[in-house]
């Protein structure tokens, strides 16, 4: 089969499978769920065919990297079907953001930066939707803006999926009101500094074009000193950094961030020093502050999945160092 | 004049802000509020002028048929597509149930994820490949490595749960990035805030300007 021939088959799978899954998210279908015996005898059948790969190693022969592809392809996938339940330990970061969010009095001005797009939403957005479950549910009054383009957007998926909640819906809330998304404006770090003096100047209207004075949550604030917390999800720049350096260094604001995790232990010296207040990291992160405010997401779903993928790549670690030992320390493991 | 003129812009600007930090009172701030305000703009304007270029040299590819013309034909067709939808919609386009929403949803949100999603796999078979313990700094980043990977997920908790609480896997990670990776990331913080810095003053003072272009 020549290579175009290959290309298209995959191309012709991922539409198929594409289509099956739309039509069963639209359609509502259950997912296929293993009980925990079968769970269990599959992850032991994952665990036995890794040793054997392990003592193939040790023989001499090493595994192609279509094998590694293929074991995090497993990883990932299969515990989607498995009725298995992790306990989540609480870090001391996720905490803060938690106790300080609880320590904000009912009717406060929170100001949520969605500075993401769909890429990092897998991470990201099971922490804005637990976030702004939680800021509801405390009765805050919450401001979404985006520093990225897609970032309104994101915010309004995250309310979309939020005001499905049943302690949400006896709430009606109402836009404008209690929440309002203000959308996106270019300009990065200079709209950061900007909101210090004028948010009205960087945000004249609201995502849908209705004018700051005339929405009633915002037509009192003025600038940071209005707000009492800020919240910025970040996957790169502009993003956590930047509201660091000016929002809390410039204007003294109390900020809290959810990072992906891969940016997440840049922001660990801001909190050590005390810049920031709390940091939710990752999707461990989204799934520890899900298991705190009892909001059920998608971050504590995938954290089985995260685990599997995690151990797998540890258990690449050790066959790849096992092959390396092995050869005298002069392996080289191109294949 | 070509080059004084965006010279003594950068110049200016540059002054203000960084007065302005030290001094936050008229006319710098005032000032520094017109540069925020303009930078927006133009920051703006870019955006637009970006997608245009975009289109330009797609336009350009698929007319010619130089190589891989079908991917440009593809972007193309995806920029009219979502740019109609979403003017036909009006200002409410964003919106729950709408179409722009719909083609966010199922096909933008997904199609991306998927791009970023490949990491792992190539992280997964960069780790296998290159994490080696080749002396005794390679070993102490793969430990870190090791300990970090499982204690940052509940497994890694599970599976020392039995252990006193400073020595489970989760406790063993957090130290690991509050200490020593947070030691190490203010090293590089301070290294690059002293680059700027200089950079910076070059920029300002107009004696770095290859931002201009050409030599």
């Amino acid at each position: 089969m020549s290579i175009r021939a290959k290309e298209l088959l995959v191309l012709g799978l991922i539409a198929v499978f594409s289509l099956i899954f739309y039509v069963g998210k639209v359609s509502g279908w259950k997912a296929v769920q293993f009980s925990t015996t079968v769970s269990i005898i599959v992850i032991l059948l994952i665990v036995l065919s890794l040793v054997w790969i392990l003592i193939k190693t040790i023989r001499g022969s090493l595994i192609e990297r279509r094998i590694v592809f293929l074991y995090v392809g497993i990883a990932v996938a299969l515990p989607l079907f498995m009725s298995l339940s992790q306990k989540i330990p609480i870090s001391p970061e996720v905490k803060a953001v938690y106790d300080s969010i609880g320590e904000l009095p009912a009717g406060s001005k929170v100001l949520v930066s969605f500075d993401y797009d769909p890429p990092s939403a897998p991470e990201l957005q099971p922490m804005a939707e637990a976030f702004l479950y939680y800021c509801f549910v405390r009765d805050l009054k919450v401001i979404m803006i985006g520093l990225w383009p897609q970032g309104p957007q994101q915010a309004n998926l995250a309310i979309e999926e939020v005001f499905e909640h049943e302690d949400i819906k006896p709430k009606n809330l109402k836009y404008g009101i209690d929440y309002v998304n203000l959308g996106y404006q270019a300009g990065n770090e200079f709209v950061i500094q900007r909101l210090g003096s004028d948010i009205k100047a960087m945000f004249p209207s609201d995502y849908r074009g209705k004018p700051y004075d005339e929405i009633p949550l915002v037509k009192n604030v003025k600038n940071f000193s209005n707000i009492d917390y800020c919240f910025n999800l970040s996957s790169g720049f502009v993003g956590t950094r930047e509201w660091v350096q000016i929002a809390v260094d410039r204007f003294g604001v109390k900020l809290g961030a959810g990072n992906t995790a891969v940016q997440a232990p840049q922001m660990y010296p801001f909190m050590r020093a005390g810049q920031l207040i709390g940091l939710l990291g990752g999707m461990s992160g989204a799934a520890e502050f899900e298991y705190l405010t009892e909001w059920t997401g998608k971050g504590t779903k995938y954290m089985l999945s995260q685990s599997f993928a995690h151990m797998i790549v540890v258990a690449f670690i050790i066959i790849g160092n096992v092959a390396f030992f092995r050869s005298g320390r002069k392996s080289r493991l191109d294949r | 004049m070509r080059r004084a003129i965006p010279l003594l812009i950068t110049g200016i600007v540059g002054a203000v802000f960084v007065v302005q930090y030290f001094v936050p009172h008229y006319p710098f701030n005032m000032m520094s509020n017109w540069f925020s305000d303009w930078f927006a703009i133009v920051g703006a304007c870019a955006i637009v002028l970006g997608a245009l270029n975009l289109m330009k040299i797609s336009i350009q590819k698929v007319i010619k048929r130089r190589a891989d013309w079908g991917y440009a034909a593809v972007i193309v067709a995806s920029f009219l597509l979502i740019t109609i939808i979403g003017l036909a919609e009006g200002g409410d386009f964003r919106d729950p149930g709408t179409k722009f929403d719909w083609l966010y949803k199922f096909v933008y949100t997904p199609l991306s994820s998927t791009m970023f999603a490949l990491l792992a796999f190539f992280v997964a078979s960069a780790s296998y490949r290159a994490f080696r313990a080749r002396n005794f700094e390679a070993t102490l980043l793969l430990l870190a490595a090791f300990f970090v990977m499982l204690g940052r997920v509940p497994v890694g908790y599970t599976i020392t749960e039995f252990m006193p609480v400073e020595y489970r896997l989760s406790d063993l990670a957090s130290w690991i990035m509050s200490f020593p990776q947070a030691a190490g990331q203010r090293a590089i913080m301070i290294g690059i805030g002293l680059g700027i810095v200089s950079t910076s003053l070059r920029v300002i003072l107009g004696i770095e300007r290859t931002y201009l272009g050409g030599d």
